[in-house]
């Protein structure tokens, strides 16, 4: 177990240090950090003396290094546009985003894999085969466009929840929560919805055919020749197997909530790290697109690690080496 | 039990008729639909030019009192507008046949793209394995979990860093495709790569290996024929999805140049109307990319159900 | 057609089925599968029921069972289980039924059990569904059902999850469940086909121990005819569905009375029968075949594969994992005259595909040297060009061997084009032709895709494109295998009449010991990548020196063995 997280740990490193190379490169590379440092008057010595002051002259690993370092000691350099740092500017945004792709996920999940499991099993029943029908739209549907819609008929037309913003949040000292108001979880409600819909069909359709597939399996029938309950095929034998490859898809997809958000952001105007790294591509501000996608990958990796060692407690075949003894 | 009374042999329209998957098409209502408006919507766009009524893009036509008018109805001028008119008095039935004919023409290159980039590379990790394949896989793996949208937004953000100002409008398209494109490979690369691996592992391709056939013409030859299949279905929810990411980018501003507009433009600017009661310049945009998102992806649906055998 | 049974039944039947169809309801029209088929099964009776694939023999256990799922329909006119109906139950009556009072067995031990739940937790839930016990006593009766079944140490082993058997063990765990409600009647289906020769040997004995100590009757699904001579009292051949004929097993081998028995039964080859080509030299007064002349046309010295299965570098370092180096084959040596055949013997794993992996030149030696006509093919680049053309295969697997999206006449002629024997479209189509005639095909068939071949046909197509580069050697890795065995003896057949008509040498790679008897002139007994025996063949089937190759000829159900 302890190899098997190590492994995993080493990998996680080394994908975290392509994507710091990435992000640096942008950095470094895309427009010119000291252009956007100084006044249009500057002279070109004082430029250069910046430029050596900053240490852009220094060798490539050598900066990169120092990125790297500064990037683990939480230290990003400032933001063009906004002239604060930006690893304080995403703090100070992270719980929105936080708290409304942890409310998507929940929803995407538990709705994913209970209509899935209804969908697999009544194969012929007329509701679970609009369901399927209504998962395909789900899937044609853009998210912003559902965002939209969903403003249009329960913000301006019913009138029943607001249109964009957080509500009233309650500062906890290190986390703005929205959950402690009622204006804040009203708020959360649409969006989280908006955010939830596309990955809640994925998973459904996902969970559905993989269910589909195991029911096809040997093992199936057996279970079904020894008489056993169709509960305990269905729930203990079928639900059980069909879950193993689904923790791996859905966990990527819930990873991609996180970054899916920055659409749902936009379009409910929440203040979360989406719409500040939107806000920030339309004016190339490089530091806080650099930040964002280290932020992104950092999130990958945690969650695949999650991933994997889920996926090491469920199937036995990884946990118990297979040596098959005797004949 | 596979012999059942074998049909008489005929021609290859014939064959094609008598085959499993267009017996599929015929018996499944919702793929003879889906292809119909798929067809309409497709042909809208390819003619826009002889069937839209007006040039919705050239200054001169347009009269700011044809502005705002509703669906089916004449304007101050006497100028009739079946889906209504815009702020700036723009017929928006011609818009949405110009936007789709962008969305359709950005969508289908990006698929494109993505497709040729993902079956090479998925045929050489497939075929090669070992330290190849670990990488192409891991970097098909880190692209898969970052949602589509952002990679094509930092692509954008990059481009313009690095594009001059004054060449940004013109390549904008271009930075859109490629965008787009680089951020669907890895769908592609990860099936072709799983079937080619199987392929491989072959007896027909033993047989070609005995024989001295060099790995390029094996992979052209032989495994390439076999993955058609698969990758097609892919190809067509993979479109679906490209025209969703085309329409979101330029939804989000950052997409297509507003000399362009396509649907997703059309719906940004129509969004602005939606509080203020001008609801169809927003609506009929936002219909036409669903339903052509849609008939896209339940083609791409029933393509997958037909040609697997095993849920027939 | 024999269904009745020769004296009124003195006791009532455990299973009596009359008139039971299976029909699939097909968008091509119905197919029907079995067709209106009626017998019955005697307590403590081991039946068994043979047929070719297709024959719907294994429709009937599933029937019987209430298995059959859309758009199959099952009727009867009646399904009797101790005189009691079960046809027409609603599927929960029927759920009580199975398991608790018919047991079934399946062919492949890897799939048959939930890879995520140990052996113990399967046994557990299907005891306690079926009789009163609380988890301990349930729990112990598991234990016992592991030891009858000849599970070492089963109180150890019964937390152990399936992966953790081998297949033999897992087909043992299987009989287990199907035996732990106490069911008066196992379906058994093909149970022992996925199973080595040595390990079917076993499974058979403890199938028919268990079901005879405990007076439970059998159904024995299988199409191998030597299981069913081995193992059952009284027989069924099936054919397309019907039954063809019924008897005491003994009768139908020695004295079958109908066409299509007496054909099958022709058809299957024997380990007890000599090989007809040394029937034929000694009649004609010659010494023996197989004999050393001088020019062996192909030489395998000390030939060894070591497969490098070691975990990653990254994973040695920081999981503390050692390098796990396979042998898979391990200094063999032996020689193939020309115009002979050479057959390669041994159990899966024991390296022979891998043997001939790389006398073909798919795979590189570790060490050894494999030398056509005097030159090595893996270091004489000469000798590799001669290989490509001298030299070909033909494949197990029939389905896979065939490029489905290539027409025949390209796949036939593949050979052709890549060693630039001929470039000329009408010459090759030519060639194509006649090739497809000499393998029995009509030439037309080259303009037609695989998937419209059968197994048999297209096996033949595969013998013609490793014809069509002229070949003298030609590799034939477990030709019939796939086959059912009338098709496999027309396939046999055809290889025969192809060697004395192109004079060609052939390597039979084969598990099927009473095929190499048949076919080979010389053998080698391959043993975990080990020659244990190299010799002529009549000497090895008559007087194996080594215990393997007895305990081999032992072991295999054989028609010859019936008592």
């Amino acid at each position: 177990m302890l190899a098997f997280i190590l492994t995993r740990l080493g990998q996680s490193v080394l994908v975290m240090l392509a994507v710091s190379l990435i992000s640096f490169i942008m950095f470094r590379y895309v427009g010119d950090p000291v252009a956007s440092l100084v006044s249009q008057e500057a002279s070109i010595a004082d430029q250069e003396q910046l430029r050596e002051r900053l240490g852009l002259n220094d060798p490539f690993y050598e900066q990169f290094f120092r990125f790297v370092w500064n990037a683990i000691q939480g230290n990003f350099g400032i933001s063009y546009r906004l002239q604060t740092p930006v690893a304080e500017l995403i703090m100070s945004r992270l719980p929105a985003t936080i708290e409304l792709a942890m409310t998507s996920a929940l929803i995407a999940l538990v709705f994913g894999i209970v209509l899935g499991v209804f969908t697999a099993l009544n194969r012929k029943n007329p509701f679970a085969a609009g369901i399927m029908a209504f998962s395909l739209i789900g899937v044609s549907l853009p998210t912003f466009l559902i965002g939209i819609g969903l403003i249009y008929v329960f913000a301006v037309e019913l009138q029943w929840l607001p249109s964009f913003g957080r509500g009233a949040v309650v500062d906890l000292g290190w986390w703005r929560t929205g959950f402690l108001t009622e204006t804040g979880l009203r708020s959360i409600i649409l969006p989280a919805i908006t955010l939830s819909l596309f990955q809640l069909t994925l998973i459904m359709r996902l969970v559905r055919a993989e269910m589909l597939e195991v029911l096809r399996q040997d093992y199936i029938k057996f279970a079904r020749a020894r008489g056993l309950s169709k509960r305990a095929i269905n729930f203990s034998h079928a639900l059980k197997n069909t879950l193993v490859p689904v923790i791996t898809i859905a966990g990527l997809q819930l990873g991609s909530i996180i970054t899916g958000a920055l659409i749902t952001e936009t379009v409910f105007q929440w203040p979360g790290i989406g719409s500040l790294f939107l806000s920030s591509v339309a004016v190339v501000d490089v530091p806080v697109m650099a930040a964002y996608l280290i932020f992104v990958g950092f999130v990958f990796v945690i969650i695949n690690l999650i991933v994997d060692i889920l996926y090491y407690v469920v199937d036995p075949r990884l946990r118990i080496g297979g040596t098959a003894k005797g004949h | 039990m596979t012999d059942i009374t074998p049909s008489a042999p005929k021609g290859r329209i014939g064959k094609i008729i008598d085959s499993d998957v267009f017996y599929s098409y015929r018996t499944s209502p919702v793929a003879i639909i889906a292809s119909i408006i798929a067809t309409i919507l497709v042909l809208g766009a390819l003619f826009a030019p002889w069937i839209a009524p007006y040039d919705p893009f050239n200054p001169r036509t347009l009269n700011l009192m044809n502005g705002f008018t509703p669906p089916m109805s004449e304007s101050f001028t006497g100028n009739f507008f079946l889906f209504g008119s815009d702020h700036q008095g723009r017929d928006v039935f011609s818009a949405i046949l110009y936007g789709s004919r962008v969305s359709l023409m950005v969508g289908l290159s990006a698929i494109m793209f993505a497709m040729v980039l993902g079956v090479s590379l998925g045929l050489i990790a497939g075929y090669r394995g070992g330290l190849t394949d670990t990488v192409i896989m891991r970097i098909a793996d880190v692209q898969l979990s970052f949602p589509s949208i952002l990679i094509a937004l930092l692509i954008f953000g990059v481009a313009r860093g690095i594009i001059p100002p004054s060449q940004q409008e013109s390549m904008a398209i271009f930075v859109l495709i490629f965008a787009i494109g680089l951020s669907d490979w890895a769908q592609f690369a990860r099936t072709v790569r799983g079937t080619t691996m199987v392929e491989k592992q072959k007896d027909y391709v033993s047989a070609a290996r005995i024989l001295g056939v060099k790995p390029i013409f094996i992979l052209i030859r032989h495994i390439l024929p076999n993955v058609v299949g698969p990758v097609l279905v892919i190809a067509t929810i993979g479109l679906a999805l490209a025209i969703i990411a085309e329409a979101t980018l330029s939804f989000l501003g950052v997409g297509v140049p507003p000399t362009q507009p396509s649907l997703g433009t059309l719906i940004r600017i129509g969004q602005q109307f939606l509080f203020s009661g001008e609801w169809w310049i927003l609506f009929y945009p936002a219909v036409t990319l669903i339903l052509l998102a849609l008939s896209v992806n339940l083609l791409g649906d029933w393509l997958r159900d037909a040609l697997n055998p095993r849920l027939r | 057609m024999t269904e009745t049974l020769k004296a009124a039944p003195v006791s009532q039947p455990v299973l009596s089925v009359k008139d039971l169809k299976v029909v699939f309801h097909l968008r091509r029209g119905d197919f029907t599968a079995v067709d209106g088929i009626s017998f019955d099964i005697m307590p403590g009776e081991v039946l068994g029921v043979v047929g070719e694939s297709g024959a719907g023999k294994s429709m009937t256990g599933t029937a019987i069972m209430g298995l059959i799922d859309r758009p199959g329909e099952v009727t009867a006119t009646s399904i009797s289980l101790k005189g009691e109906r079960i046809d027409g139950l609603d599927e929960e009556s029927m759920r009580r039924i199975r398991g608790k009072r018919i047991g079934m067995v399946f062919q492949d031990p890897l799939t048959s059990l939930n890879p995520l739940y140990t052996v113990g937790e399967q046994l557990i839930e299907t005891i306690r569904r079926h009789l009163p016990l609380n988890e301990k006593q349930a729990r112990e009766r598991a234990i016992e059902l592991l030891a009858d079944a000849g599970i070492p140490d089963p109180a150890g082993r019964i937390d152990s999850y399936p992966h953790q058997f081998s297949g033999g063990m897992r087909q043992r765990v299987v009989i287990s469940l199907a035996l732990a409600a106490e069911p008066e009647l196992v379906i058994a289906d093909e149970p022992t086909s996925a199973l080595d020769v040595s390990v079917q040997a076993q499974i058979i004995k403890v199938l028919k121990r268990l079901c005879a100590q405990r007076g439970v009757a059998v159904m024995l699904i299988t199409h191998d005819m030597g299981v069913i001579a081995e193992a059952a009292d009284r027989m069924i051949v099936m054919n397309k569905g019907k039954i063809v004929e019924t008897g005491p097993v003994g009768d139908i081998i020695h004295r079958p009375q109908e066409p299509y028995t007496i054909k099958l039964i022709e058809a299957i080859p024997s380990i007890k029968s000599q090989n007809p080509r040394y029937v034929a030299a000694v009649a004609k007064g010659e010494v023996a075949i197989g004999g050393k002349t001088d020019a062996p046309i192909v030489t395998v010295d000390n030939l060894s594969k070591v497969f490098d299965l070691s975990p990653s570098l990254f994973a040695r370092v920081l999981g503390g994992k050692s390098r796990k180096l396979v042998n898979a084959v391990n200094d063999v040596s032996f020689s193939i005259q020309r115009g002979q055949t050479y057959g390669l013997v041994g159990e899966s794993g024991s390296g022979k595909s891998t043997c001939a992996r790389m006398i073909v030149g798919l795979l590189e030696p570790t060490s050894g040297s494999i030398k056509l006509e005097g030159a090595d093919i893996w270091r004489d680049k000469e000798a590799t060009a001669r290989r490509r053309q001298k030299i070909q295969m033909i494949f197990q697997d029939p389905y896979a061997s065939l490029n489905p999206r290539w027409r025949v006449g390209e796949i036939i002629a593949e050979p052709i084009r890549a060693l630039g024997i001929s470039k000329n479209a009408t010459e090759i189509g030519d060639r194509v032709a006649d090739l497809l005639e000499r393998v029995r095909l009509d030439p037309a068939a080259m303009r037609k895709y695989p998937h419209e071949f059968s197994g048999g046909q297209r096996q033949r197509i595969a013998i013609a494109r490793a014809l069509s580069s002229q070949p003298e050697f030609i590799i034939c890795d477990e030709p019939t295998s796939a086959l059912d065995v009338s098709v496999q003896a027309q396939v046999l057949e055809l290889m025969s009449r192809l060697q004395e008509e192109f004079g060609l040498t052939y390597l039979l790679i084969s598990h099927n010991l009473a095929v190499i008897r048949q076919m080979a002139d010389a053998v080698g007994v391959l043993h975990n990548g080990v020659m244990v025996e190299n010799g002529e063949v009549e000497q090895i089937f008559s007087d194996p020196r080594a215990d393997y190759t007895r305990m081999l000829l032992d072991a295999v159900p054989d028609i010859a063995k019936v008592a």
